[in-house]
């Protein structure tokens, strides 16, 4: 069958397999996406005593599909004094690198799209490039709470970035690679070798940095609505608004997938006796995410001047201390907790 | 001092932070107090003060009198009401109509009624779908009224006894 197949697109056939390999990626991660707005209903409200949406098919399933056709039929509104061009590239530049991040992810030992070596810098370097797609946004729209709210949201994210960056120094000083699947594979042996337990102030430092990093809550300044409104995307309408959604769902289901990677054993098993498989890559990310949704229902945002507190005065002191404290354990006959 | 660092200590720990998960994590499974609406209702008052209504006497005749006291008291200016002799020489209305755009549903008309014409009904689900449609003239209302009498008269004896 695949000889055949092969034989039939002949020279293009190793463009035409990988675009086959990225559909098969990104199709599963836009139905994700799409569910994971229907699961944030139903988990907070669930956790406000209500029921959430149900009358969009059975138990609301289909309520993802309607708000998407909705959002398509409607009209792109682009305002007249805005830069047009940078205006219609914001969304663009927000959602393309929270989907280019994928193709280094490794799913299984051997399902992973790109298997770079720098596999981690890759992801750090296209996390990086999603805050242009807020900053553009916010500047193009020409209105003062886009303006305000990207200000705050890249401001935001630089500092976290920082902090999330030291919180991974740690895994790979562990770990000894940037290659993804390596970093896996060298949290081998069950639940207590996964890196959480040896560098769980990273592990705790990285997920909290997760959270600012997506502009979620308690960290959503950038889109708090008693103050802006709703921050860099006031003035987006449609699908335009839409794609800013999908590519903050998107990069929820990144940072938690690469939390479960790099903390929590990736596709490794937490038991002997049961096999290693993608389905507990699924489910550690799935608890992930159920956190984040978790966090929204429980915690009141944030003031600014407590983000910036926290994030330069709290992460980055203890992610430096913590990286000195696993170094210097490196030298000692306890090497081997930290490997 | 030994407090200051055991709030410094819990502050690292998360503690209240965890605390507000496991309160918010308990809900997740609490009873949940949703009405699905069309197919469930709260239970509603006697005296609930929705869509209104002129009612008749059981010979048919209408109540309304024309005294105009609701119009007088309608703090809204809702009501706009014309009246004449009849040839039996009684008064009645030549036009009763109520805006249900201007009214506020304080229920102030029923309550300065003297022959119990003017009610409010439990009513509430009821739309316009153009224009004009929410301004109930008098055959309106007394449609309403004979539609739903035996309803307001049940809600009337019940709640007869705290007038």
């Amino acid at each position: 069958m695949m000889e055949s197949l092969q034989a039939l697109f002949g020279s293009s056939w190793p463009v035409v397999w990988t675009l086959a390999k990225i559909v098969a990626i990104v199709l599963p991660l836009m139905i994700a996406i799409a569910y994971l707005t229907l699961a944030e209903r139903k988990v907070i409200g669930y956790m406000q005593v209500r029921i959430g949406p149900n009358r969009v098919g059975y138990f609301g399933l289909l309520q993802p599909l309607a708000d998407g056709i909705k959002l398509l039929m409607k009209e792109i509104i682009v305002p007249t004094a805005s830069n047009k061009g940078l205006f219609l590239l914001g969304p663009v530049l927000a959602i393309a690198p929270a989907f280019a991040a994928w193709a280094v992810v490794p799913f299984d030992a051997t399902l992973v799209l790109a298997d770079i070596d720098a596999g981690l810098l890759y992801i750090l370097a296209m996390t990086s490039v999603a805050v242009y797609g807020v900053i553009i946004a916010g500047w193009a729209s020409n209105s003062k709470y886009a303006f305000l709210g990207s200000l705050r949201s890249a401001a935001q994210i630089v500092s976290y970035e920082i902090a999330m960056g030291f919180a991974l120094v740690g895994v790979l000083m562990s770990a000894n690679s940037l290659n993804l699947g390596k970093i896996v594979t060298a949290q081998a042996g069950g639940f207590w070798h996964w890196y959480w337990l040896p560098l769980f102030p990273l592990f705790i430092v990285y997920f909290i940095s997760a959270v600012a990093e997506t502009n979620r809550a308690p960290f959503d300044v950038a889109e708090g609505e008693s103050e802006i409104v709703a921050g860099f995307h006031v003035e987006y309408s449609g699908m335009a608004f839409a794609v800013f959604f999908l590519a903050e769902y998107a990069n929820i289901w990144l940072v938690c997938m690469l939390a479960a990677l790099m903390f929590l054993g990736g596709w490794l098993s937490p038991v002997p006796f049961l096999p290693d498989s993608i389905l507990w890559l699924f489910l550690k990310v799935g608890f992930l995410v159920f956190c984040f949704l978790w966090f929204r229902a429980t915690f009141p945002r944030y003031r600014y001047d407590q983000i910036m507190r926290l994030g330069w005065k709290v992460f980055i002191p203890i992610t430096l201390v913590w990286i000195i404290v696993v170094g210097a354990m490196m030298q000692t006959p306890w090497a081997y907790l930290f490997h | 001092m030994l407090r200051k660092v055991k709030d410094v200590f819990s502050s690292l720990m998360l503690v209240e932070l965890l605390k507000g998960m496991a309160l918010t994590g308990r809900y997740f499974f609490a009873r949940k107090i949703t009405v699905q609406f069309p197919e469930e209702r709260t239970p509603m008052s006697p005296r609930f003060r929705g869509l209104h209504a002129l009612r008749r006497y059981p010979n048919g005749e209408e109540r309304c009198i024309a005294c105009k006291l609701c119009e007088a008291v309608c703090p809204a200016m809702a009501i706009t009401i014309e009246s004449e002799q009849r040839e039996d020489n009684t008064r009645r209305t030549t036009r009763y109509d109520i805006d249900l755009t201007k009214c506020i549903f304080c229920g102030m008309c029923e309550e300065s009624c003297p022959v119990d014409s003017i009610v409010e009904t439990r009513i509430f689900d009821y739309h316009g779908e153009q224009r004009g449609d929410l301004l109930y003239t008098k055959q309106m209302l007394l449609a309403v009224g004979d539609k739903y009498e035996a309803q307001i008269a049940a809600d009337r004896t019940e709640d007869a006894k705290f007038r």
